[in-house]
């Protein structure tokens, strides 16, 4: 269970936000919505730990998300607007590193498996630099198809997908919230997500 | 815990492999910076003797610098920094790893080559074996010192310069006593004392450079 409590959020000299707070459950979905610049990315960084906030308390199972350190990042997946892969390596590669960094195990029949998911079978040896941008996105998000940890936390996911790509991604969250997983993320498409409870909080 | 250093070190590797130039520009860099001493100064054998282990350990310096902005800003642009940071592991680990793994593309391959450019400067066999234990030994300081300036500048507009000025005053120990190792050696009174120092160097620099950087990471990506 995730809970925000009176989170206070200020850039530079501006104050983003102020006294917000939610709590997710097992197989509930948040929406982040609001305007460019309302603070949403910085909401996402909050949670996963990078941010801190200028007030209020972040809590993971009960735990400051502080103390509990290392067990909550063992429970969290983050996938952020940048896509974390390594354009010299391979999609293979890139994504049996990435699972080895953080700390999964991940066999090289189950991560061809993810990349034929995302659609780019064939193209496992081929270096990133010569994928497409869209091609790169379905690069990062093939991590999701593989992991089973609890906490999704996802910035724009749907960015640069196309629209066969975005219904596989919506069935990938319905799937994990099925599963009992939480999700929060930021996205400008509405995209209706089949399983679980979604919520929505809108900032600014 | 070791399981995650080996994993850096093994993708750094990978990546470093991938682009070979950036490696084998830094060491022309050595070689070149190193050969142009004897032609600059001319065929004087007692003089290029008494230069050889300055001249050989500040282009040492200068090849390792040249390295060091890419260190983080690579893994920060394309977002892989903060996956690091929230891997379960620690990223003092983390970055023990790419220290490592920054040691073995830059400092390793110049302590092969030392020996070779040491011929140019008439220094005899063991003046040589020296220098090249020193340069060993002492490098990995010089990497994991560059860490925590990398990690500072990261980011930063003009980080190159900055992290010069960061990093070479600190380097000044590791000069010093690599290139009093030699010294002493070809003065006949024998290298082991500065070895020493820069073994412990190195070692202090490999246990604690990493924490730093990491706190200096964390700093650059909020």
């Amino acid at each position: 269970m995730l809970e925000a409590d009176n989170l206070e959020c200020v850039r530079g000299e501006r104050r983003l936000f102020a006294g917000l707070g939610f709590r997710l459950e097992a197989g509930e979905l948040l929406y982040l919505q609001g305007r460019n610049g309302a603070g949403k990315t910085s909401l996402l960084r909050m949670l996963i730990g990078l941010l801190p906030p200028e007030n209020g308390e972040i809590r993971w199972r009960g735990e400051l998300i502080d103390e509990a350190g290392e067990a909550f990042r063992a429970d969290l997946c983050y996938l952020g607007h940048l896509n974390a892969i390594k354009e010299d390596l391979t999609p293979l590669e890139n994504l049996l590193s990435a699972a080895r960094l953080a700390g999964l195990t991940l066999c090289e029949d189950d991560a061809i498996d993810a990349l034929e998911q995302v659609g780019l079978a064939g193209r496992e040896d081929l270096a990133c630099k010569y994928l497409s941008q869209g091609q790169k996105r379905r690069v990062a998000l093939a991590r999701l198809v593989v992991d089973r940890r609890p906490l999704w936390i996802l910035d724009e996911p749907f960015v640069a997908l196309d629209v066969a790509a975005v219904d596989w991604l919506a069935g990938i969250i319905s799937g994990h919230l099925q599963r009992g997983g939480m999700a929060v993320m930021t996205t400008h498409q509405l995209v209706a997500i089949p399983a679980g409870t979604v919520r929505e909080l809108r900032i600014g | 815990m070791l399981n995650i250093v080996f994993s850096v070190i093994a993708r750094d590797l990978k990546l470093a492999m991938r682009r070979q130039a950036d490696i084998v520009s830094a060491l022309f860099f050595f070689v070149i910076v190193v050969s142009l001493f004897p032609l600059g100064i001319g065929p004087e054998p007692d003089l290029l003797r008494q230069l050889a282990p300055g001249v050989l350990w500040v282009a040492a310096l200068l090849a390792t610098m040249l390295s060091l902005p890419r260190m983080f800003a690579d893994d920060h642009r394309d977002g892989t920094l903060e996956q690091l940071a929230l891997s379960p592991n620690p990223l003092g680990l983390i970055v023990t790893g790419k220290v490592i793994a920054h040691w073995l593309v830059s400092g390793l391959p110049l302590a092969l080559i030392a020996p070779i450019l040491g011929i140019q400067f008439d220094l005899s066999g063991d003046a040589l074996l020296v220098l090249t234990g020193a340069i060993l030994l002492g490098t990995p300081a010089l990497s994991g010192i560059g860490a925590i300036g990398a990690a500072l500048t990261l980011g930063v507009r003009g980080g190159g310069v900055l992290l010069s000025l960061l990093v070479l005053p600190l380097y000044i120990p590791v000069l010093i006593f690599g290139a009093g190792a030699v010294d002493a050696t070809v003065s006949g009174l024998g290298g082991e004392g500065h070895l020493s120092l820069l073994i412990a160097m190195t070692f202090a620099a490999i246990g604690f450079a990493p924490w730093a950087s990491a706190a200096a990471l964390k700093i650059a990506l909020e």
